[in-house]
């Protein structure tokens, strides 16, 4: 076959999508470089004027800015843990011999299934009706108030949804994990009297770093960019005590409409997201045993 | 004695199940109680069932014309990623020079752009073409797909590429031997042999672009053309928070993610397994 007929197949089957490609994400992410550079208000008959560095040192004085990364880096640090804590639990009650597996696995993934926003609603009602109620029944109102109106509790109300989210998600991938480890490893430690604990400890943590390195890499960029359970649950209150990354993007471009100094912060978010990420999967990835 | 402990940790895990679900619960049973009731006892069983606050709810969400647009917009992105994306992924692996490389590796690397770094620039993007170009780019189901596209296009790239490269070529060889053409040798040999992986990627595309909230509400201005998320955004956003009315419009949305769960589980569960090994 010619040279020429090769290539106008090869153009035939990948052109449409790298043309849909460019345009939705290799174009808006050369010109958002240089929109972070720019003073704009997003009104197109208005001048984009440029401004060098000026938006980056800006940002780095935003007080609001530098406290919803605190916020988020707090909501990530608690969500990983409690996500993987939850997830792996999850996935070794459901591994048992035990007759209602099925019917707890099913339970325990569904959630996930729901949209982030969605939950966020359902859980409103909870943290406030549900709660108030709980804590007025049971006297243990020190547990059972309001988060939502309280600044770190709602932090934590965040994590909640988010755990309650992903844990089935982690749980499917530690389950596929648990399923890949031999029968006779397990049977042989038996015999050699290893505990339970020991078991754990010794041969199933170990041949699950695989499966660790990915359920902390969806949980670290999944919890970094959380926007929709935010909206819904808190829309970043109370007094912006949980306006997490994403939603002070959101709303220093198209709240306070300065697009500018938004980009910016978009481009140092994405620095951020693509080093952390990055730097999670060679760390981990280096401490995977090899069978 | 052991026997009956395998019972009692079989109902324990049961129990816990449930437990976990329990918020779902508490929606289903406050859709149906009238509002005296509900701030009576926000955990009691409804004493008596009203579908009176569903009707409410379905009227002022628009809720079918939402469900026919989330319907319309998730299935037509979905086919058009799978087709597109699995013949690039096949060309990328069958072609073997630095080009292909080029554009796979590029494909890999914007996974790690997240989606507030490109929405502002995007609709600026979208909004040249539509006032240039005169192509309804904003507001319409077809630019949203075309979006959508575009956004999934990365990961089942990289999804069929990777399973690609385990399929062996000679089949291929001989049915161009034959003097079938690369579509034929495409469509008639290599996608069926794709059918795991091609499950796996309408799968998590299926439940990503269902539940997408951000994308649509900067694309989508008409009331008409609203999905789910978004008529329940405003649901949420229009009205003072009638409880109950508000318990039967999340009951509503989830319906339909209920019956996919039910219809597909082994599926959805073998696809996210899949799909996670990356």
């Amino acid at each position: 076959m010619s040279k020429g007929k090769d290539k106008a197949w090869f153009a035939l089957f990948t052109v449409p999508l790298l043309f849909i490609f460019t345009t939705v994400v290799i174009i808006p992410f050369i010109i958002g470089i240089y929109y972070s550079f720019v003073q704009w208000d997003g009104i197109p008959a208005n001048p984009k004027v440029f401004v060098g560095m000026d938006n980056y040192v800006q940002i780095f004085q935003d007080e609001r800015f530098l406290s919803s990364a605190w916020h988020t880096v707090q909501f990530t640090l608690l969500a990983l843990v409690c996500v993987n804590i939850l997830g792996l639990g999850f996935a070794l009650l459901v591994t048992t011999k035990l007759r209602s597996r099925n019917a707890a696995r099913t339970m325990f993934f569904m959630p996930n299934l729901i949209g982030g926003l969605i939950l966020g609603y359902i859980w409103q009602f909870i943290f406030t009706d549900a709660f108030s109620f709980l804590g007025e029944k049971t006297g243990l109102g020190s547990i059972f108030f309001n988060w939502l109106l309280h600044p770190q509790f709602s932090l934590y109300a965040i994590v909640v949804v988010f755990t309650w989210q992903l844990a089935g998600y982690t749980m499917i991938i530690y389950i596929a994990g648990i399923q890949g480890i031999p029968d006779e490893l397990m049977e042989a430690a038996k015999v050699d009297g290893a505990s339970l604990w020991q078991r754990l400890k010794s041969i199933v943590f170990p041949l699950l770093m695989p499966s660790f390195t990915i359920c902390l890499f969806l949980t670290l960029s999944g919890a970094f960019k959380i926007y929709d359970v935010n909206l819904s649950l808190t829309k970043g209150g109370p007094n912006n005590a949980t306006e997490m990354f994403a939603m002070n993007i959101f709303n220093e471009i198209f709240a306070y409409g300065n697009y500018g100094i938004g980009q910016a912060k978009a481009i140092i978010f994405f620095l951020i997201v693509a080093g952390l990420t990055l730097t999670q999967v060679i760390i981990t990835k280096r401490r995977e045993v090899q069978m | 004695m052991k026997k009956t402990g395998k019972w009692l940790l079989d109902i324990v895990l049961l129990l816990f199940a449930i437990v976990f679900l329990s918020p779902v619960f508490i929606m289903l049973i406050n859709s149906f109680k009238d509002r005296a009731e509900l701030y009576e006892n926000a955990l009691a069983f409804p004493s008596s069932f009203s579908f009176e606050y569903y009707k409410s709810a379905m009227e002022k969400m628009n809720f079918f014309t939402a469900l026919g647009n989330s319907l319309y917009v998730t299935v037509v992105s979905v086919i058009l990623v799978i087709v597109l994306a699995s013949m690039t992924a096949w060309m990328l692996v069958r072609t073997d020079n630095k080009l292909s490389k080029i554009i796979f590796f590029t494909f890999v690397a914007t996974m790690l752009i997240p989606f507030q770094t490109l929405m502002m620039p995007l609709m600026q993007v979208m909004d040249w073409i539509r006032s240039n170009l005169h192509i309804p780019m904003l507001n319409t189901h077809e630019g949203l797909i075309y979006m959508n596209v575009g956004f999934t296009s990365s990961m089942a790239v990289f999804l069929y590429h990777g399973f690609i490269k385990s399929v062996p070529v000679a089949l291929e060889e001989a049915a161009t031997l034959d003097g079938c053409s690369k579509l034929g040798v495409f469509w008639r040999i290599v996608f069926p042999l794709l059918k795991n992986i091609t499950v796996t990627v309408a799968i998590l595309n299926v439940i990503a672009l269902w539940n997408d909230y951000l994308l649509p509400s900067l694309t989508l201005s008409d009331k008409g053309l609203r999905t789910i998320p978004l008529s329940t955004f405003y649901f949420f956003g229009e009205f003072t928070i009638v409880w109950n009315q508000a318990m039967a419009g999340l009951t509503l949305t989830i319906i339909p993610v209920v019956i996919f769960y039910i219809f597909a589980q082994k599926y959805i569960i073998k696809g996210i397994a899949a799909g996670a090994v990356k």
